[in-house]
C-alpha cells in the first residue's frame, strides 16, 4: 500500500465527520432496522406493591452498584440516580390534610422522568444532554462542561453534579460500566446500556415485589401500556407540561 | 498611550500591588478548586449555583449600565457627558471581563469551555449570553479605545465609530435581558419564573451601574485630582434616582402579585427570603437589608441635590450594596430554596470561594485602574 | 545589528541544546517500544490507520456509541463491540505497556481513564 492509498482509507474511515457517521450507520444494519419503529420507554411504579417491604432499598442499591454511583458522606455532595422520598415532598401539591396521615409512611421512588418535553435538554449550551430516538434523556459525559444549567432547569431534582472526584467513594467498581469524573452532571439513563441488550433496567430487575414495570408506550400490547390503561396513575408535576415518562400507580 | 498607566505615585503602585496580590490569592485558590473540584465551594446538590453566578448576574448589570451615559451623549447630543462617556465604556469593559471570569470559575470542566462554540446550541440562553457578552466586550473595547485615541490625537473619531455606538445601545440592553432570560425561562424555579425579571434587571442595573460610576468619579477626583463637572454627577444621580424608583416599583409589583395570588410554590420563596423558616433564617437580614437599603438610597438621592457630595457618595454606595444583595445574592440563592422537595438547605460560601471571588474583583479592578489611569494621565498632560 | 545577531545565535544555541544533548548521550534515536498482543494479527482497522488515527477512530466510536446508540462497529477486519474497556483493553490487556508508552513519550494525556475502567486496576481495588 502506498501513501496515497493510506490517505484515501483514513479519509473515508477516520476523518470526515459526517461521511464517517453515515458510513457507520449504513454498516450497522441492525440499528437501521430498529430505527423504523421508535420506542417510548416508560416506567410505572406501583405504590401498593412498593410499600409492602418497609425499608427495602434493593432497586436503589442495584442501580447504584451497576452504574458506579458513588456514596458521598456529605449530603451536599450526594449523587443519586434513583432514591426515595416522602410522599408529601414528592407530591406536595397532591397532599391534603387527610392524605397526610394516610400516606405518612409512604416513601416514593424518584428518578429521572425522561420527560417528553425535557426542560434540561433545551438549556444545555453544548448539546451534552439530549433526548434519544427512544425518548431517553441521555448525557454525554465527554462533552458536559459542568455549568449546571440543566440542574437548575430540572423541576424534579433528578440531576446530580460531581462536586468532587467520585472514584474514592465508589465502594465496588463495576468494570462493565464507566465511572464519571469530577465536574460533570449525571443522572439515571433508564439503563440505556441494558435495554439495547434486551435486558430490563437494573431497578426493575431488582424489585422483589415486581413493583416496577418497564416497557414501550408505543406498543399497545406492552405490559406497561396495559397497566396504564387499567389502573389510575399520576405523574410528578404534570402542570409543568414536561410529560414525565415515570408513572405512579395507586 | 497605555504607557501612561505605568507612571504613577507610590500610592498608585501600592494600590496596583494590592490588587495583584489579591488576584494572585484568588488564582491560587482557583488552582485548588481545579484540583479538588467545585466541592470546595459552599454549593451543593440543592443550591447548585452560588456566589459566582450571583456576581456574574450583578456585573452584567454594571456592564450594561454604561448605556445611560452613552445614550444621552450620542442620541440626545448631551455634550456634557463627553468626559464621562469614556469612563462608562471602560467600566463596561472591565465588568464584562469580570462576568466572563465568574462564568469560567463556575464551570465544572473549564478545559471544555470551547464546546460552547464547537457545538453551538441556539436553544440555550447560556449560549446566547456568551454571544452577546463577547460582542459587547469587543464593541466597548473598540468604541472606547478609538474614541479615546481620537481625543488624544485631537482628531475626529473614525467614521465607523458612530454606527458601532448606535449598535452598542440596544446591545447593552440585550446583555442584561438575555441574562434575565437565563433565569426567567425556567419553570422549575418559581422565584425566577416571572416576565418582570428582565425589566427588573434593567431597572436595577441602571441604578447600580451609574452609582458605581459616581463613586469612581469621586475617587479619581480625590486621588488624581481629576475633576468631573458637578453638573454631570448631578445628572447621573438623577438617572439613578429614577432607575431606583422604577426598581422599587417593580419589586412591590412582584411582591403584590405573589402574595395576593397566594400560589404556594411562588409564595414559599418570598416567605423564605423575608421571614425564613424554622432552622433556616439566614437570608432574612440580607433580603431586608437590600429592600430597606433601596428605599433609603432613593430618599437620599431625592434630597441630595440640595446637600453636599458625601450624601451622594453615601447614597450611591447603599444603592450598589442593596442591588448586589437583591439581584446577586438573594435572587440566586433564593431561587433554589425551597427545593422541589420542599427542603430548605443552607448555603454558606467557603473561604476558597470568597478568595476566588475577591480575586476576580481584583482582576477587574486592575483592568479598570489601568484604563482609568491612562485616561486621567492624558487629561492632565493636556 | 551586532546585538541582534548575537541574540539570535544565543537563542539558537539554547533552542538546540536539548537536541545536542541527546545526540551526545546517544538518546537521539529513542523510540518508545510498545507491546502489541501476540495472538492477534490486526486491530479493528489496519495497522496504518490504528497507528496514525486511533484517536479519531476512538472519537468516532465514542460519538457513535454514546450519541447515536450504535453499539457495533463493522470494518473489513470484522464486527466489533464498541467498548473501550471491553474491546480495546480486551486485546491490549496491559495498558501500561501499550497506551502509556507512546502517550508518556509524546506528553499526551488522554482523559479516557478518568472514567473508563482499566480491568487490572479495578481488580486490585
Amino acid at each position: 500500500m502506498n501513501r496515497r492509498d493510506f490517505l484515501k482509507i483514513t479519509g473515508i474511515l477516520a476523518i470526515g465527520a459526517a461521511s464517517h457517521q453515515t458510513a457507520m450507520i449504513l454498516l450497522s444494519s441492525e440499528v437501521k432496522g430498529d430505527q423504523a419503529k421508535k420506542k417510548r420507554w416508560a416506567m410505572a411504579i406501583s405504590f401498593s406493591a412498593c410499600v409492602k417491604r418497609e425499608g427495602c432499598r434493593d432497586c436503589i442499591d442495584n442501580c447504584h452498584l451497576i452504574h458506579n454511583v458513588p456514596e458521598f458522606t456529605d449530603n451536599k455532595d450526594k449523587i443519586q440516580w434513583i432514591w426515595s422520598s416522602h410522599y408529601e415532598s414528592v407530591f406536595g401539591e397532591q397532599t391534603n390534610m387527610f392524605t397526610k396521615g394516610m400516606l405518612k409512611n409512604l416513601s416514593v421512588l424518584c428518578l429521572c422522568n425522561h420527560c417528553e418535553n425535557p426542560p434540561c435538554v433545551k438549556v444545555c449550551p453544548t448539546k451534552a444532554t439530549w433526548k434519544n430516538k427512544d425518548g431517553i434523556i441521555m448525557i454525554d459525559y465527554h462533552r458536559c462542561i459542568g455549568c449546571r444549567y440543566c440542574m437548575a432547569a430540572c423541576p424534579y431534582d433528578a440531576r446530580s453534579f460531581n462536586w468532587k472526584d467520585p472514584k474514592p467513594f465508589i465502594k465496588e467498581i463495576n468494570r462493565d460500566f464507566p465511572t464519571r469524573a469530577k465536574g460533570v452532571v449525571e443522572k439515571c439513563n433508564f439503563c440505556e446500556e441494558r435495554i439495547t441488550q434486551g435486558l430490563l433496567p437494573a431497578c426493575v430487575e431488582a424489585c422483589p415485589e415486581k413493583a416496577l414495570t418497564f416497557g414501550d408506550l408505543n406498543d399497545p400490547e406492552s405490559d406497561i401500556s396495559r397497566l396504564l390503561k387499567t389502573r389510575f396513575s399520576i405523574q410528578r408535576k404534570p402542570h409543568l407540561g414536561t410529560d414525565p415518562k415515570v408513572f405512579y400507580l395507586f | 498611550m497605555i504607557e501612561k498607566a505605568f507612571k504613577g505615585t507610590i500610592g498608585y503602585w501600592l494600590w496596583l500591588c494590592f490588587l495583584s496580590a489579591l488576584a494572585l490569592a484568588g488564582f491560587i485558590s482557583y488552582l485548588r478548586q481545579l484540583d479538588i473540584g467545585l466541592g470546595i465551594t459552599g454549593m451543593g446538590r440543592d443550591v447548585s449555583w452560588g456566589l459566582y453566578i450571583a456576581n456574574f448576574t450583578f456585573f452584567v448589570g454594571i456592564a450594561a449600565s454604561s448605556v445611560v451615559v452613552v445614550l444621552p451623549y450620542y442620541l440626545h447630543d448631551y455634550k456634557k457627558f463627553g468626559d464621562i462617556i469614556i469612563l462608562g465604556e471602560f467600566l463596561a469593559v472591565s465588568s464584562v471581563v469580570v462576568t466572563i471570569l465568574f462564568i469560567l470559575v463556575d464551570l465544572g470542566v473549564p478545559s471544555r469551555v470551547l464546546n460552547v462554540l464547537i457545538y453551538p446550541s441556539p436553544s440555550s440562553l447560556l449560549f446566547w449570553d456568551m454571544v452577546v457578552l463577547t460582542g459587547y466586550l469587543i464593541l466597548n473595547i473598540v468604541i472606547g479605545w478609538w474614541s479615546f485615541d481620537a481625543k488624544v490625537k485631537e482628531i475626529e473619531p473614525p467614521i465607523w465609530i458612530k454606527p458601532l455606538v448606535y449598535i452598542s445601545i440596544p446591545w447593552a440592553i440585550s446583555i442584561h435581558t438575555v441574562t434575565a432570560f437565563i433565569y426567567s425561562g425556567l419553570s422549575a424555579k418559581p422565584l425566577w419564573h416571572t416576565a418582570l425579571l428582565a425589566p427588573r434587571f434593567l431597572a436595577s442595573a441602571f441604578a447600580s451601574g451609574p452609582s458605581v460610576l459616581i463613586v469612581l468619579c469621586f475617587i479619581i477626583r480625590r486621588w488624581f485630582g481629576f475633576n468631573i463637572e458637578r453638573d454631570v454627577i448631578k445628572k447621573i444621580a438623577i438617572i439613578v434616582t429614577y432607575a431606583l424608583s422604577i426598581h422599587i416599583f417593580f419589586m412591590l409589583a412582584e411582591i403584590y402579585t405573589v402574595l395576593y395570588s397566594d400560589l404556594p410554590s411562588h409564595k414559599s420563596h418570598f416567605e423564605f427570603l423575608f421571614l425564613g423558616v424554622p432552622g433556616n433564617r439566614f437570608l432574612i437580614p440580607w433580603t431586608w437589608g437590600s429592600t430597606v437599603g433601596a428605599i433609603i438610597a432613593f430618599v437620599l438621592f431625592l434630597i441630595s441635590h440640595k446637600k453636599n457630595d458625601s450624601l451622594v457618595i453615601f447614597a450611591s454606595i447603599i444603592t450598589v450594596v442593596s442591588i448586589w444583595l437583591e439581584k446577586g445574592f438573594c435572587l440566586i440563592i433564593g431561587g433554589f430554596v425551597p427545593t422541589p422537595f420542599e427542603e430548605y438547605p443552607k448555603y454558606v460560601p467557603t473561604i476558597f470561594e470568597l478568595f476566588i471571588t475577591l480575586g476576580i474583583y481584583a482582576a477587574g479592578g486592575l483592568i479598570l485602574t489601568i484604563l482609568y489611569k491612562t485616561v486621567v494621565s492624558f487629561r492632565q498632560s493636556k | 545589528m551586532k546585538k541582534i545577531i548575537l541574540g539570535l545565535i544565543l537563542f539558537l544555541l539554547v533552542a538546540f541544546l536539548p537536541l545536542g544533548y541527546n545526540i551526545y548521550t546517544g538518546k537521539k534515536a529513542y523510540i518508545p517500544v510498545i507491546k502489541a498482543p501476540e495472538d492477534k494479527k490486526e486491530c479493528v482497522e489496519n495497522v496504518f490507520i490504528m497507528r496514525k488515527r486511533h484517536n479519531i477512530v476512538l472519537e468516532k466510536w465514542r460519538d457513535a456509541s454514546v450519541r447515536h446508540g450504535i453499539k457495533k462497529y463493522v470494518s473489513l477486519n470484522g464486527t466489533y463491540k464498541i467498548s473501550l474497556t471491553g474491546t480495546c483493553l480486551g486485546c491490549h490487556s496491559d495498558k501500561t505497556q501499550f497506551c502509556d508508552r507512546c502517550h508518556d513519550y509524546a506528553g499526551v494525556k488522554p482523559r479516557c481513564w478518568d472514567c473508563h475502567n482499566i480491568p487490572d486496576k479495578v481488580a486490585e481495588k
